[in-house]
């Protein structure tokens, strides 16, 4: 497992503590501009729904090496009520906080590889990756 | 950590140059702000510049995109201006189309397509 730092969501604030990190960690990691804002924006996003849908949770970043490649894997889990149904929330669209969010697939868009794991009452953990080129 | 956005006005256009991270007080703030500035000074036309800015989440696309419709409810045109190629790129993909918004690649241009708007 690669170097790994983390920000709990408890408040607004930690949305922009969490996404400066993730900025810290991708410009360090060698990410270009533009994959920086992806992640940086991937990372609000996922943030932001923690802390809109469970109340709290937590963002960890960790560094990822396989193959002579890097990357960063972003970490969003959460102990709320989970997710009713998945497939919904991948539609895009898709939202029940009233337009605020651009929700999951894009989101998904943004990154490498997406993946969630969410229990109904015990709650989600998303686990979202991308490469360098 | 209050910080103000400063709203500048230029004849019968306001000017606001957003410098930094947008948090989500200062954004909403912002809108109060500016709407508050629109009424207080009549002026017809905002150019928001985004220059400094290297990412745009969907809440901050939604501050914006809806200062907009409030300030033409109000009766005042808005340009968007500098907004970079990450930007561009990470809204687009996000999901988000900011329709009918005016924008310009600089102040500059930000300016002029108002006038000629605003003379239209």
């Amino acid at each position: 497992m690669g170097y790994r730092s983390s920000v709990e969501i408890l408040t607004e604030w930690d949305i922009v503590a969490a996404r400066q990190l993730g900025r810290n960690e991708a410009k360090e990691v060698g990410f270009g501009t533009v994959d920086q804002a992806r992640i940086t924006t991937a990372i609000s996003e996922l943030a932001r729904n923690i802390y809109l849908y469970a109340g709290k949770g937590k963002i960890e970043i960790e560094r990822i090496s396989e193959g002579g490649k890097y990357g960063i894997t972003i970490i969003a889990s959460d102990e709320g009520p989970g997710i009713p149904d998945v497939r919904k929330v991948m539609e895009d669209g898709f939202s029940t906080s009233g337009g605020l969010g651009a929700g999951m697939p894009g989101v998904k868009r943004l990154m490498d590889t997406f993946k969630i794991d969410t229990v109904l009452g015990e709650g989600t953990v998303i686990n979202a990756t991308k490469w360098i080129r | 950590m209050n910080l103000r956005i400063p709203i500048l006005k230029l004849n019968d256009c306001l000017i606001v140059s957003i410098q930094w991270e947008l948090d989500d007080q200062t954004a909403l703030q912002f809108q109060e702000d500016l709407l508050a500035k629109l009424h207080e000074t009549s002026a017809r036309g905002v150019v928001i510049d985004l220059t400094p800015i290297d990412f745009i989440d969907s809440f901050i696309a939604k501050v914006l995109g809806d200062v907009i419709s409030m300030s033409g409810l109000m009766g005042a045109k808005v340009v968007i201006t500098g907004i970079q190629p990450a930007v561009a790129i990470t809204l687009i993909e996000l999901g988000i189309r900011l329709e009918d918004v005016m924008t310009a690649l600089d102040l500059e241009n930000g300016l002029e397509k108002l006038q000629r708007e605003l003379e239209a």
